[in-house]
């Protein structure tokens, strides 16, 4: 169980529902997956077109927690605008909030994302903003009035999993007491674990489950990833050691001379 | 009058955003309209007055990650 925005969701797996090579195949993965709650975004609908309206009576069929996004957005302006159209489309305050600042790595422009993230939490959104792991930003963002962060640990879509775990070491350390869901970048459920297991609070991903080659299976064996790493960071995990401790006890071990 | 929506030229009369959305067969609750990059809700669209130039933009719900 975790509390975001006083909602409390059963499942510390939030999934994307993009790139799923059908509607079927989506809603069979995210069932397998037990996620809490899905992301969906807002895109230009063709004069006469039905498509919104089926994806969304399929994700509404779901009955899960709906996190819009501002994808694509690369101006605070941009991005505000998004999340209004958002709030009166899905009927939730939920916004992920993105403010892209680069073509190619898609890095947030943590500068308007700060801005951006202050108009929408004096509005009444509550944002999820997706940032980057840098402590100073984070301070900047829960000062505008985020309660909840969702650093990335690699470039989205790039699968490469945590490539700075001591920036996300750091970053729980610093902010114990703020939601904390690792947001793009990992590849695969290891990686979930392993966030997990430093004690982040949930995990939103989307590429990995969706361009797998059995989405239904890799989102589930996500879902079982992210349950053992929480337990495991619930249950104390061992530190490393260089030496060499026997498991078996020593003593009255038998001498044969 | 000359509108662009959904980046695309149009030469249409519609008075209003509620006109243009029915002229253009757009219809459901589902949309979402802005115009020249601010929203207008969809109780607000019968009265917004549209003009020449505008920018409409009308979005639905679509995947996402």
């Amino acid at each position: 169980m975790i509390e975001l925005y006083g909602t409390k969701l059963s499942s510390r797996l939030l999934l994307g529902t993009a790139q799923y090579p059908s509607p079927a195949i989506l809603a069979d993965a995210v069932k397998a997956s037990c996620a809490s709650a899905v992301t969906v975004s807002l895109r230009r609908e063709m004069a006469g077109g039905k498509g919104g309206e089926k994806f969304w009576s399929l994700i509404q069929s779901l009955r899960l927690h709906v996190l819009p996004n501002t994808a694509g957005c690369h101006s605070v302006k941009e991005a505000v605008t998004t999340a209004k159209m958002a709030r009166e489309v899905f009927g939730t305050n939920w916004i992920k909030l993105e403010v892209i600042g680069n073509h190619d790595t898609l890095q947030p422009d943590v500068f308007g994302l700060v801005e951006a993230a202050r108009i929408l939490c004096d509005d009444g959104f509550a944002v999820f903003p997706y940032t980057t792991d840098d402590l100073v930003v984070a301070e900047r963002l829960l000062e505008a009035g985020c309660r909840v962060l969702m650093p990335w640990c690699a470039p989205i879509g790039s699968a490469l999993g945590p490539v700075n775990i001591t920036a996300l070491r750091s970053m729980r350390g610093h902010f114990p007491d703020v939601p904390l869901i690792v947001d793009a970048g990992l590849g695969r459920p290891s990686h979930a674990a392993l966030v997990m297991e430093l004690g982040f609070d949930a995990v939103l991903l989307n590429t990995a489950v969706a361009k797998a080659a059995d989405p239904i299976g890799m989102a589930r064996a996500f879902g079982k990833a992210v349950d053992a790493g929480r337990e495991a960071y619930r249950s104390g995990l061992l530190e490393p050691r260089d030496l060499a401790v026997p498991s078996t006890p020593t003593i009255g071990r038998a001498v044969f001379q | 009058m000359k509108l662009t929506v959904n980046g695309e030229a149009h030469e249409i009369t519609a008075a209003t955003l509620a006109e243009l959305l029915a002229a253009l067969d757009y219809e459901g609750n589902w949309l979402a309209t802005a115009v020249n990059s601010d929203l207008v809700h969809a109780t607000e669209r019968a009265l917004f007055q549209l003009k020449d130039g505008d920018r409409i933009e009308i979005l639905s719900p679509m995947q996402g990650g």
